[in-house]
């Protein structure tokens, strides 16, 4: 059985569902309390299950990522909510070098089951210290995986998986998919596991790649491109840490186009590592280059008109497939 | 420092505090001969001169407390009861070392003794230690955790967000500040404009104590009120230790910053020397007696090093192991 909820809705009922069922998860951060988080996913949650588990922070986002991976590692399953995905860099160190490497680095002493949801992309002239698309600064880390739903569905699955897993988890919301609504499952143990990407639409002329928001985009350009009879294969990795290359490769070897679309910037993205994996382990399929399709080398601007410009879309895509006729 | 010996204890216990401050000293000075002689590859940041501070704070904590280390940890390791032998044999990078051989000096852990870890990064382990402690208040457990510190790292901003939340939400936690006047190769006063650094306590709304670093009954009698103050659900305190570093910040270092004297000045208030003549000039400890306790602690050390020298180097699969509880099939590599 399904309902239709949203993706905001989709995942306060992961976390809600893992608190009743678990006493050794909790919420903390910034407004996450009285405020219901600034985005509004943890309304209601103080209510049910009050402060002690639903904690205000002051505004200490090293302090708050760091006491999540104390608390993780005496046990219990923290969640940790960062407002926005260019404050991480606030808790750099605790991220790359506590919280990624703690495990390793004892001999595999501590056990580390800690999610930090925090949130990604570009809201709409939030400007360049709100706007980012952190996901691939991380990539280059060893012992954190990175999850990227694109559906209210896969934004509950992956989330479950998540809390229920033992393992440092960067867990990016892309804002502008807060209000979509989908089917998710009514069934608790609904789960999505971790390196299964999913085919959204199935082609046979390029596969597109989308990352997170870009998902939703490249179904919009291959119904566009369907009317120009070029098809198109759409594939969201769901998690870039781990990554499904696998299912990817597969499609590659029928298509032997590919786009990679990703809402960070082009250079060392999330794309940069999938068009290099499919350099080394797939080029015998290929029959042009790996496109990416991404934010110009540029900080987020201000002006809705700079902003799109450096912003990658729908017709980018489009024009990327396109390119390979061209 | 006072030279009676407090009545409350006992002969066994201050034997303890003699033999584990011996032990950490001349554990350290082992590392160092042993890694001159090729036996360990890696840095080693020496606690000579501050073994009162590292034994005496966990002399007064449980075994199910736990701490945060630091750069200079091997002196908390030993105090929480680490085992030389695994400690050897992780600096010697040998499979059987407390992290595998992964991890060397600066990240030891023994989670069964409650050691969370030392840290490569200065001020790293103040947040950690306020989550283990957030842990515990919210399971309504009786136990503290305690970080150790240096005077260099409270000037790190993870000081100030991790006493501010502690101070906050009155966590049982316990920051241990040993102030050896040096943060790496700048002395203090050169790195804040204040010299008694628990002042800095009050803005976060719990004691700040100062206490005799090199004297160990002092600071074990510090950390055990704080310990009880923190169980009673008042909060944590901050301790600062003065003390004093006797080697360079690393090994090979050439202390180009020491001042003149001042070494020789501390060395006549070194914890081990005093300890020993206290306890001898109050009849508690004959001669005899620390000699044997000291025989002891060498024979531990002779053993801990050959069970490292001894101990199997590890395969380089290892390397690709433990990143992860949960591998996804090995994808996650």
């Amino acid at each position: 059985m399904t309902r239709t909820i949203t993706y905001s809705e989709a995942i306060l009922e992961a976390m809600s569902e893992e608190m009743r069922q678990n006493p050794d998860v909790f919420l903390m951060g910034e407004d996450v309390g009285t405020f219901g988080g600034v985005w509004g996913v943890s309304a209601g949650m103080l209510a049910e299950f009050g402060e002690e588990r639903i904690r205000d922070t002051p505004i200490s986002e090293a302090a708050i990522i760091g006491a999540g991976l104390g608390a993780a590692m005496m046990g219990m399953r923290p969640i940790v909510e960062i407002m926005f995905g260019d404050f991480l860099m606030c808790a750099g160190d605790q991220i790359v070098n506590q919280v990624a490497k703690a495990r390793f680095m004892s001999g595999g002493k501590a056990n580390v089951p800690l999610t930090i949801r925090v949130t990604t992309g570009a809201p709409g002239s939030a400007a360049a210290q709100h706007s980012q698309s952190p996901e691939a600064w991380f990539m280059n880390v060893p012992g954190i995986k990175i999850v990227t739903p694109s559906t209210p569905a896969d934004a509950k699955g992956l989330l479950k998986t998540a809390l229920r897993g033992n393992d440092p988890v960067l867990y990016f919301e892309h804002k502008m998919l807060y209000g979509d609504s989908g089917e998710v499952p009514e069934d608790p143990e609904f789960m999505i596991p971790f390196g299964k990407a999913k085919l959204l639409r199935e082609g046979s002329d390029v596969t597109v790649i989308g990352v997170n928001i870009m998902v939703k985009k490249a179904l919009e350009a291959a119904d566009q491109l369907q009317k120009e009879k070029i098809s198109v294969e759409v594939i969201d990795p769901r998690t870039l840490v781990p990554l499904d290359k696998e299912t990817i490769i597969q499609s590659v070897a029928k298509t032997s186009r590919v786009v990679v679309a990703y809402e960070g910037h082009k250079r060392s993205g999330a794309g940069a590592e999938i068009a290099a994996m499919l350099a080394e382990e797939a080029v015998e399929y290929l029959d042009g280059p790996v496109i990416r399709v991404a934010a110009k080398n540029v900080p987020l601007p201000y002006s809705p008109a700079l902003e799109n410009y450096v912003l990658p879309d729908t017709a980018d895509i489009a024009d990327a497939v396109r390119s390979f006729w061209n | 420092m006072d030279q009676d010996i407090p009545k409350n204890y006992s002969k066994e216990q201050l034997a303890r505090f003699f033999r584990q401050m011996t032990l950490v000293r001349e554990f350290e000075l082992r590392a160092i001969e042993e890694r001159r002689g090729g036996l360990i590859p890696g840095f080693i940041h020496s606690c000579v001169g501050q073994e009162a501070s590292a034994v005496g704070a966990c002399e007064a904590l449980a075994q199910t407390d736990v701490i945060t280390s630091t750069h200079r940890g091997h002196g908390h390791l030993l105090g929480k009861g680490g085992d030389p032998k695994y400690m050897m044999a992780e600096l010697a990078a040998r499979s059987p070392g407390y992290c595998l051989g992964r991890g060397g000096s600066l990240h030891m852990a023994d989670f069964d003794l409650g050691i969370l870890g030392a840290n490569g990064i200065v001020g790293g382990g103040f947040p950690a230690a306020v989550g283990a402690a957030l842990a515990f208040q919210m399971r309504k457990e009786k136990r503290v955790s305690l970080t150790f510190f240096g005077d260099g790292a409270i000037n790190e901003g993870t000081f100030h967000e991790s006493a501010n939340l502690a101070g906050l939400w009155k966590l049982p936690v316990i920051f241990f500040c040993e102030n050896n006047l040096y943060g790496e190769g700048t002395p203090q006063h050169k790195q804040a404009p204040i010299q008694d650094l628990a002042k800095r306590a009050d803005s976060y709304g719990f004691p700040g104590v100062i206490v005799d670093g090199n004297d160990v009954i002092t600071v074990y009698e510090a950390v055990k009120e704080a310990r009880e103050r923190a169980l009673a659900g008042e909060g944590p305190t901050l301790i600062e230790a003065k003390t004093y570093r006797y080697r360079g910040h690393y090994e090979g270092d050439p202390m180009v910053y020491r001042l003149p004297g001042e070494l020789e000045e501390w060395q006549r208030r070194d914890p081990i020397p005093t300890f020993r003549l206290r306890l001898i000039e109050s009849e508690i400890i004959s001669e005899g007696e620390i000699e044997e306790l000291m025989g002891g602690v060498q024979m531990q050390l002779d053993e801990a090093v050959k069970f490292a020298a001894d101990a199997p180097i590890p395969l380089v699969d290892e390397a690709l192991q433990g990143v992860y509880a949960d591998t996804h099939d090995g994808l996650v590599f």
